[in-house]
């Protein structure tokens, strides 16, 4: 068990963070590649006043007409995107980790708030999976991919959760904690997950398309948000 | 002159005959002959060839989280079918295409056709409501040029399409009859307004008018309504011999060679005559087509009109801004007025403020639906569903439920549309549903209701003040 951990937090995490970043760059590289000769109703049209704005009114808590149509869904959402950003980054635990790592050390949450953070996006997780199932429109969208992604980012959160409150074997919830958060790290540019950083794009895209493009002579582009 | 829009609205007993029938052989009624067999290799092409960044990212990055669902009215009028939520049409398309690399059969794309054109006006409303953006009309758009290549699409657009490829406009119009038509009308409308005539092919003028082939083909008074309203104006204006067709069904056939031909007809016509603008009259996916699509099936780098387009609406609100057309004050209407928000005039067009400013001017008791503006509803009547005929027309009333509650709720007894096909949809819902009210175009609001100065006025009866206005404007 040891050895395991040994690794996991030695070569694992150096390896998760390297396809991490790697895998990212090289899919966002390879886009813009793809993008310069297919895409060029992007650059034609691009404006950042409309693209900055598209991304904005999607980042803050129910910014959207979508999502105030679904308020609670809007917010549950956006907590737990807040969640699950913040927690892993500003996390005590880990900005120690950070600091023996990299040598930087980000602003720490408390232990306390960290606690009830995880839980609230361990009730997000519920919530949402609850959604899909519930929703006759989530549910004929959804496949095995959708619930396992959630099930994935639930597993740091809640095997953290237990190791933290020691509840069941310690070192096992611990290894599988920083397993199950590599794992997730792996996944992200490979998965749906990479919306992390394609999020921005595609707002940018349809927030100039559908803005900036129809805006010029007097007319007035179309909100997005 | 064979498969029009305004078939439909005016044979409405024959069409349900034919709704039936055709309904239940949708298939057989478009392909006599044994059917070729599908051209994988040409699906692979047009797949690949679409695949750049945006469809790579929008195909894999959709969360499936149904917030699209709710934004689309043929979800919202048929009790929330969870199979007409954008994100499945998409999924169960072109998705699965991409899914096949390509390996599809006819069934698998009679199916396809169902839905990209039965149950999408392509309005573009979904973009606005997904988290990520997705331009999913785009996405239907292609899935659209896939079922096409294999010459697998509602039969009255592959009609149309025939009649653009063939004659250079949807309607089988010949450039004499365009011009016969525009001579015909200046005479008639000349009996009100003294020395009206339609410039034709000249040189250097400030606008280069076109049309909807329906107003030669149905509604010629529309040509002369705006000639009146140009000829008052004193604007310097022209209608070209060739490249008078704005309109462009080609564009929802998913036809990107079909589609050029009219814009580069239009586009040439502009560019010969030297014209700062290319006028378009009172029409929706004209304007999308003109200004926003066009440069793209021509492949403009750019991705601009050689020529800037500009809709009529906009120019009747410039027109009596500047006091070159004054309204009657006396004759405005009375009577509530919404507005029509066409897809490719708001949403997809930016024009949405002029709309209203001129149905102010023009209107006392205006009522905005809700929602409005870039977020409003399609008509149902958009994306192709109108020319795609009888076939169709049961799934276009159903859809068009949406817009029916949106217009009932304002209580309006005119609706005004500055599009023609939203125009045939809208007088069909208000006959399926029996709303009472009556469709109007502004240009006709304008002509019954603008004030001819009296040096317009026919000499030998100037005493009998513009006659034919004020006989009018009594509804
Ligand atoms: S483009 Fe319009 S009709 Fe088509 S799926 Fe989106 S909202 Fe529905
Ligand atoms: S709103 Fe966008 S991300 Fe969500 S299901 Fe629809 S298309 Fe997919
Ligand atoms: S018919 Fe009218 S409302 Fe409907 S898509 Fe065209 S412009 Fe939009």
């Amino acid at each position: 068990m040891y050895q395991l951990y040994e690794f996991l937090r030695g070569p694992g995490a150096w390896i998760a963070f390297t396809v991490f970043f790697v895998g990212l760059a090289v899919r966002m590289a390879f886009l813009v590649g793809l993008s310069k000769e297919r895409d060029k109703v992007l650059y034609n049209h691009f404006d950042w006043s409309w693209a900055w704005r598209s991304i904005f009114h999607w980042l803050i808590p129910l910014g959207s007409v979508s999502f105030r149509q679904q308020p609670i869904f809007g917010l549950v959402f956006w907590v737990f995107h807040v969640g699950l950003l913040a927690i892993p980054l500003f996390l005590n635990a880990h900005n120690v980790l950070w600091d023996e790592a990299f040598g930087i050390s980000l602003p720490s949450l408390s232990d306390k708030l960290a606690d009830y953070g995880t839980m609230v996006v361990m009730a997000c997780v519920a919530f949402l999976f609850i959604r899909r199932l519930a929703r006759p429109e989530v549910r004929i969208l959804s496949e095995g991919w959708d619930y396992l992604l959630l099930i994935l980012v639930l597993a740091p959160f809640l095997t953290g959760f237990l190791a933290y409150r020691q509840i069941g074997p310690y070192d096992l919830m611990l290894n599988l904690h920083i397993f199950s958060g590599e794992l997730m790290l792996i996944l992200i540019p490979f998965s749906k997950l990479g919306h992390i950083i394609l999020f921005f794009f595609t707002r940018a895209f349809i927030g100039s398309e559908m803005g900036a493009r129809r805006e010029i002579e007097g007319r007035l582009g179309a909100r997005t948000w | 002159m064979s498969q029009t829009d305004m078939e439909q609205t005016a044979t409405e007993a024959v069409e349900q005959a034919e709704d039936e029938a055709e309904e239940k052989a949708p298939v057989a009624a478009e392909e006599p002959q044994a059917p070729a067999p599908i051209n994988v290799k040409q699906i692979k092409g047009i797949l690949e060839m679409n695949k750049g960044a945006r469809f790579r990212t929008w195909l894999n990055i959709c969360a499936r989280c149904g917030l699209c669902a709710d934004s689309c009215f043929f979800y919202l009028a048929h009790d929330k079918d969870p199979k007409l939520s954008p994100a499945y049409k998409i999924k169960t398309t072109l998705g699965e295409m991409y899914k096949r690399k390509g390996e599809v059969d006819r069934e698998f794309l009679t199916q396809a056709k169902e839905v990209v054109w039965g149950q999408c006006s392509v309005c573009r409303r979904c973009s606005m409501f997904c988290p990520f953006g997705i331009d999913m009309a785009s996405m239907f758009m292609t899935a659209r040029a896939v079922c096409n290549s294999q010459g697998i699409l509602p039969a009255g657009l592959a009609r149309t399409k025939k009649n653009i490829i063939e004659t250079g406009n949807q309607m089988a119009v010949s450039n004499e009859d365009w011009i016969e038509t525009c001579e015909w009308m200046a005479e008639e409308w000349g009996e009100e307004v003294a020395g009206l005539n339609i410039p034709v092919d000249q040189h250097g003028a400030k606008y280069m008018y076109t049309v909807n082939p329906r107003e030669p083909v149905y509604y010629p008074q529309d040509v002369g309504m705006m000639a009146i309203i140009m000829y008052v104006a004193e604007e310097s204006w022209t209608v070209p011999t060739n490249g008078w067709d704005c309109t462009n069904l080609a564009m929802f056939c998913g036809d990107k060679a079909a589609a050029a031909i009219p814009v580069r007809n239009m586009y040439q016509a502009a560019q010969e005559l030297g014209v700062e603008y290319i006028l378009m009259t009172e029409c929706g996916h004209a304007y999308r087509s003109g200004c926003f699509e066009g440069p793209y099936f021509m492949d403009i780098p750019g991705g601009k009109p050689p020529v800037p387009v500009k809709h009529s609406v906009q120019l009747f609100v410039e027109l009596i801004r500047e006091g070159k057309i004054k309204i009657d004050p006396a004759k405005r209407l009375k009577e509530r007025v919404t507005v029509q928000d066409p897809c490719n005039v708001s949403r997809s067009g930016g024009l949405s403020e002029y709309l209203r400013e001129l149905t102010n001017m023009l209107c006392e008791d205006f009522v905005d639906m809700t929602p409005n503006r870039e977020y409003n509803h399609c008509c149902g009547g958009g994306g192709g569903f109108i020319p795609m005929g009888p076939e169709y027309k049961k799934r276009r009333m159903a859809s068009g439920k949406v817009k029916a509650e949106q217009i009932r709720a304002t209580g309006a007894k005119v609706v005004i549309s500055p599009c023609h096909n939203c125009f045939d949809q809208l007088n069909d819902i208000n006959k399926e549903y029996k709303l009472g009210y009556k469709v109007v175009s502004f240009k006709e609001l304008i002509t019954e209701m603008m004030i001819i100065p009296d040096k317009f006025k026919p000499k030998d009866e100037d005493e009998e003040e513009d006659a034919g206005a004020s006989a009018e404007s009594e509804e």
